[in-house]
């Protein structure tokens, strides 16, 4: 019931209803009102037309044409509902059958009821309108016959769904017979979405009934429904059309509250909105997070001065990265970095640090409501920043730089050939004839070590497996022979054996090429593996940046010590839960004002509380933005030994 | 015709070959029901069919003569016999009230509806693909509420509105108020206009609703970002990438409005008077010319068989994962 309230308080739920409430009291009182002025015959005022006595003129035996359209709602909906109720209960009958009559018989209804909902309900209501007779009684067998295949259909689905759940398997075991099984579990189940479907379906049987009737196949005269009227009222719509239209007109009005009745309904219960869609919902959600979150202090101390010149081999300079969301949320805050030629750096930390942002961000992928800011992004020197116009822009990003993405299953286009996908880089950049793009793509699934090459340029994806997929990926985005490939998370969704030869060649193709390579991943130990290089991120700042080699012995800040804790080895004890991070990542819409990972760190104290540190590098150039980063004992960074920032849970 | 074990294996191997049997199957099992349902259609009227269509005034010797003429005193299974028999060399019987025979009375009227039908759907089609794909490409990312929302609006009450009503409101606007087309009888281009039209804007409304929809949940795919990180240009993301991908839904509901569209010329030519199937199905009807009716059942049916099939087989290229084809 408050279901229902809520229904009503929509606009649509309100103007819905109002609609219907107007429609069906008029179906009540109009005949009981004007009953006699809608059936009273004036021969001295035949087929006029619209006047202040009639205010929609005279029919041809005078008449009221106004009066007769209101009087007749009641029959209209009367058959309407009468028609669905029938409807429905065919349908819940052959629906259910399966059900109650066992597989083999079921099974046989099944397929008449496929073939039967082939067909139009128009074409039905013709082919059962024929069969019942003529008139109104024919008319309502009819229509109520062409909408029981639909809604057949529906039930079986529904009665499908429900049956599988554990409840009724219970039931079943239990002894429950079908026929009680049905009534008293099932039925109740799938209720509402009946209610709401029949609520639409009695508008189109509205619709259907005027449609017969107006053929001369419903309603017969005297008695008279719109589409009746309708149909009079054609032959003289040259000399007033108002006796056609106003019929019509009522029609459409009925359906159309039953229609949008049945849709508020489906809305308010729950059944999923198809418009819209997961972006409307993001938009909301941010709306929703509170205005103005605290921006961390030091926006330009945290530009370091050592990575934030350009150095003659950067490939890729980033200085003072941001990107927000509308309603204050700012999930990169200020990150710099560069990356050197043929150099591999990595992008380490958890789901929500900003590290796949900044990757998209960097890449100019980002799309709104996403707004990026920065001091300096350069590729190859050119600013990415500044626009040179989209053409340009778009060449030049399109062959310097390539992307590989988390999902090979996903990240294919499904219905294009996979070879086709992968010439279209150089066939829209570089201009290459079709012929020597396709041999180049050729060649690029050689180089990524996938066998016959030129008998997968002709498959589609879902005929590669997932780790051929993600190293034609790779071979894509070294089409267009890039300085720098940007993989976010390539390997996250492969599994392990994959990830290695993945890894491999993503580490032979930076080799071979001499490409730099921007490697994001929420796992440590790959990225210590691949990269030259690690970056660890934490609520979208970079909080370490230090050379691979120097992770298990030199990583100073606790969340990076923690990260490296994590990783179960060969001597881990057994015995002993598996360590974790405490804690939960920070809200990129509600950030502290000191040290974001504070609240989880075991060293915090007042001054993490309060002041925000900045990235401070070492004498060897390792950097680090942490309060405490001399305490942490730098030789024991050796597997669980760092108990103070593990907890065993 | 041999078949080896080797030509079996190559046949269960083909997923083409299996779609293209199993697809072929299904068609003709609903022939035959459909062909089933329309030999019923004289058994199942209530009373005597022919002394219904020759009035009670009819002399009984007449409707003796009739009832043997059309086969009717036959056991049923003979006359079913005879009835396939018939259809399979293209007779359908004779009509009743004009003794024509029923293949020539389709033969007349058939194709003012096929091209009533053809036109209508290629025209809502044309106007659904650029519209919904232009709105989504509008609307995306939740941009232009207001443009949404009048789109959205105009597109559900245009959908709520019958072909033949609207039919009956474009002849007041147009020929009443404005003189501008005849409305009835088929006259060249413009007798064209109202009824196409008519027909056309309702399932143009669906379809670019649906296609809007379709297209705006493609563009979240991932392969859509790939392909805006080869940096290729907007047409192409969405011609080349997205729009594919968004009309395999679509087509199925293409499908549907195809064959409600042939459903809708019955009422449409009504209203226009229009020289096809659809007027004369329901004179048939009303005069009890059962053969005639039979006939045009028949070809209703077979028509949106077609039309179904159509629509998988265009799944099932336009989609290499098709589960049509594979399961």
């Amino acid at each position: 019931m408050r279901r229902m309230k809520r229904v009503l308080r929509t606009p649509l739920g309100i103007s819905a209803s109002v609609l219907l409430g107007v429609v069906l009291v008029l179906a009540v009182f109009a005949p009981v009102l004007w009953g006699d002025k809608a059936s009273a015959i004036d021969t001295s005022a035949i087929l006029q037309g619209p006047s202040s006595a009639h205010w929609l003129g005279t029919n041809n035996l005078g008449q009221d044409v106004f009066y007769r359209v209101l009087v007749a709602t009641r029959l209209s909906v009367e058959l309407a509902l009468v028609a669905t109720a029938i409807g429905v209960a065919a349908g819940l009958v052959l629906g259910a059958a399966p059900l109650v009559l066992g597989a083999r018989l079921g099974r046989l209804v099944t397929a008449a009821v496929n073939i039967a909902v082939a067909f139009p309900a128009l074409l039905l209501a013709l082919f059962f309108a024929v069969i019942f007779g003529v008139g109104a009684r024919g008319a309502l067998l009819a229509i109520g016959f062409a909408t029981a295949p639909t809604f057949a259909r529906l039930t079986r689905t529904l009665v499908a769904g429900v049956a599988g759940l554990d409840y009724i398997a219970a039931a079943r075991v239990a002894g429950v017979s079908r026929i009680r099984l049905l009534t008293r579990h099932v039925l109740p189940n799938i209720g509402e979405t009946l209610v709401v479907n029949a609520t639409i379906a009695a508008g189109s049987a509205l619709l259907s009934f005027a449609g017969l009737s107006f053929l001369g196949l419903g309603v017969q005269a005297p008695a008279y429904d719109w589409g009746q009227l309708l149909s009079d009222g054609l032959d003289g719509i040259y000399i007033h059309p108002a006796a056609a239209l106003a019929p019509g007109v009522a029609v459409v009005v009925a359906g159309l509250a039953f229609n949008l009745f049945g849709e508020a309904l489906a809305l308010g219960l729950g059944v999923p909105e198809l418009a819209g869609g997961s972006v409307a919902r993001a938009a909301r959600a941010g709306r929703r997070a509170p205005a103005g979150a605290p921006l961390a202090a030091a926006a330009e101390e945290n530009s370091n001065p050592l990575l934030g010149t350009d150095r003659a081999d950067s490939v890729l300079v980033v200085r003072d990265l941001r990107v927000s969301f509308p309603g204050g949320v700012h999930p990169v805050r200020g990150v710099s970095f560069t990356v050197g030629r043929g150099e591999a750096v990595g992008v380490v930390g958890e789901s929500g640090s900003g590290k796949s942002l900044t990757a998209l961000a960097v890449a100019r992928l980002l799309e709104d409501p996403a707004q990026v800011s920065a001091g300096r992004l350069a590729l190859l020197g050119q600013d990415l920043t500044r626009d040179p116009g989209k053409r340009v822009r778009r060449q030049f990003l399109g062959t310097s730089l390539g992307m590989v993405f988390q999902d090979p299953m996903t990240s294919f286009n499904p219905v294009k050939r996979v070879g086709v996908q992968l010439a279209e880089v150089i066939r829209e950049h570089k201009g290459v004839s079709r012929r020597d793009a396709a041999a180049r793509a050729v060649e690029r699934l050689h180089a990524v070590r996938i066998p016959a090459p030129h008998r997968r340029y002709r498959q589609f994806p879902h005929e590669l497996s997932g780790g051929m997929r993600q190293r034609a990926m790779i071979g894509m985005a070294v089409m267009g022979s890039p300085a720098l490939v940007i993989a976010d998370e390539p390997t996250t969704a492969l599994d392990v054996t994959v990830q290695r030869q993945v890894l491999r060649l993503l580490k032979s193709i930076q080799a071979a090429d001499d490409v730099a390579l921007l490697f994001i991943s929420h796992d440590i130990t790959v990225v210590g593996q691949v990269c030259d290089r690690v970056l660890v991120m934490y609520a979208g700042r970079i909080v370490e940046n230090l050379p691979a080699a120097d992770l298990r012995t030199h990583a100073r800040h606790p969340y990076t010590r923690a990260l490296l804790a994590a990783v179960p080895s060969m001597h881990t004890d057994r015995e002993l839960p598996l360590a974790i991070v405490p804690g939960r990542p920070a809200d990129p819409a509600n950030l502290p004002a000191g040290c974001a990972f504070a609240s989880r760190c075991p060293l915090a104290d007042a001054k993490c509380a309060s002041a925000d540190p900045v990235l401070q590098a070492d004498d060897a150039g390792r950097e680090v933005a942490c309060w405490h980063a001399d305490r942490v004992p730098l030789a024991a960074v050796a597997d669980t030994e760092v108990p103070v920032v593990i907890s065993h849970e | 015709m041999t078949t080896s074990p080797r030509s079996l294996a190559v046949l269960a191997d083909n997923p083409w070959l299996r779609f293209a049997a199993r697809r072929l199957g299904q068609l003709l099992i609903s022939v035959l029901v459909l062909v089933t349902a329309s030999f019923l259609i004289i058994h199942l009227v209530p009373g005597d069919p022919v002394r219904a269509a020759l009035g009670i005034d009819a002399p009984q010797s007449l409707v003796a003569a009739r009832r043997h003429a059309l086969g009717l005193d036959d056991p049923i299974w003979l006359q079913y016999a005879h009835y396939l028999k018939n259809l399979v060399t293209g007779q359908m019987g004779t009509s009743i009230t004009s003794g024509l025979p029923v293949s020539e009375v389709i033969g007349q009227r058939l194709p003012a509806t096929l091209e009533l039908a053809v036109y209508s759907f290629i025209v809502s089609v044309g106007l659904a693909l650029p519209i919904g794909l232009g709105m989504a490409v509008l609307t995306r990312n939740g941009r232009r509420r207001a443009a949404e929302l009048s789109f959205t609006s105009a597109g559900v009450v245009l959908a709520a509105i019958p072909g033949f009503l609207l039919a009956v409101g474009l002849v007041y606007v147009f020929s009443v108020q404005l003189g501008w087309t005849p409305v009835a009888e088929e006259a060249g281009f413009t007798s064209f206009v109202l009824p196409v039209l008519a027909m056309a804007l309702g399932s143009a409304a669906v379809l670019a609703r649906i296609l809007r929809l379709e297209v705006l949940g493609a563009m979240q795919a991932d392969y859509v970002r790939t392909a805006r990180a080869k940096r290729l240009p907007s047409w192409r993301i969405y011609l080349v990438h997205v729009l594919p991908n968004a009309l395999t839904a679509t087509l199925t509901i293409c499908g549907l409005l195809l064959a409600a569209l042939i459903a809708g010329t019955v009422l449409v030519e009504n209203v226009f008077a229009w020289p096809g199937l659809g007027a004369t199905i329901v004179a048939s009807i009303l005069s009890k010319d059962y053969p005639v009716v039979q006939g045009i059942v028949l070809v209703y049916g077979i028509g949106v068989l077609l039309i179904n099939l159509a629509v998988d087989v265009a799944l099932a290229l336009l989609d290499p994962r098709s589960t049509i084809r594979e399961s």
